[in-house]
């Protein structure tokens, strides 16, 4: 069940990553960003990460992807022609990348001989229970620093997009 | 009757593998892909696929601490896609356009 699951949502998340890579209008780009985020919740699922399935759907599926959908339609962006590259470049590209990631993968096989087998259930300390207590004990700095991050990039979001006062 | 030919679980590599497959799309959307926007998501793509990395190892290690950098990530990549998007329609406001290749002020 576990197996099934993982080629699943492993086969969605590839498919729609390629989608994201190959549509012409950022729309259909960004919807299929969404269905790789979501296909990855599932797996931080089965990874035993709840809390951080949960903040994936939330944060990034919910709050960063709306962000992309309002820009776009914001600036009315339509689909893009095509960057003019050379057709030996693209025709080598794809190639180059097959034999690119069959090389990172046998080095991960043989890298890793002994690695374990994912069941879900099998590790349960990713509750928000767990991530809580980590972040303000051990983590406490980078969670304040982080809070600072925030309001800076707010303050310069702001400062960006205003309108020019004359 | 036969067994299934799946597996009934998959090891740990798998999930490096997926990571590595979605990294690299990532770079080749960031590579070849002209509007500003879809460089931009090709971003978050290989931001997905790191914290696909530490998620995994995080179940290899028994521990939470890859959980807490996937959050820091995921909080660094809100800040950073609210200061993006607000540069993305600064430059869109100043120059009409969201090819790559025709911001090119810099360029001698």
């Amino acid at each position: 069940m576990d197996a099934i699951l993982f080629f699943l949502f492993a086969a969605i998340a590839v498919v729609s990553a390629i989608n994201v890579v190959v549509q012409r209008h950022p729309i259909s780009s960004a919807l299929s960003l969404v269905g790789v985020m979501g296909s990855l919740a599932v797996l931080y699922l089965l990874l035993g990460a709840e809390f951080i399935a949960a903040a994936q759907m939330i944060v990034y599926a919910g709050a960063i992807m709306v962000l992309f959908v309002f820009v776009i339609m914001l600036l009315n962006a339509g689909a893009e022609k095509s960057l003019r590259k050379g057709w030996v470049l693209t025709a080598l590209a794809v190639p180059l990348l097959v034999l690119f990631l069959g090389l990172v993968s046998y080095i991960i096989q043989r890298g890793f001989p002994d690695a374990p087998l994912v069941k879900f259930g099998a590790f349960t300390g990713g509750g928000p229970k767990d991530v809580g207590a980590a972040l303000f004990t051990r983590y406490l700095l980078p969670f304040e620093i982080t809070s600072v991050l925030i309001l800076i990039a707010i303050i310069g979001a702001v400062v960006l997009a205003r309108k020019e006062m004359e | 009757m036969p067994p299934l030919p799946i597996p009934s679980a998959v090891p740990l590599t798998y999930y490096l593998i997926l990571s590595a497959i979605l990294f690299a799309l990532g770079v080749a959307g960031f590579l070849f892909r002209r509007s500003i926007i879809t460089v931009f998501m090709s971003i978050e793509l290989m931001l997905n696929a790191v914290n696909l990395t530490f998620v995994a190892f995080s179940y290899q290690h028994k521990q939470v601490d890859g959980h807490l950098f996937t959050f820091f990530v995921m909080v660094v990549a809100a800040a950073e896609a609210a200061v993006g998007l607000a540069i993305i329609l600064t430059v869109y406001k100043n120059r009409g356009t969201l090819a790559v290749d025709e911001i090119d002020s810099l360029k001698l």
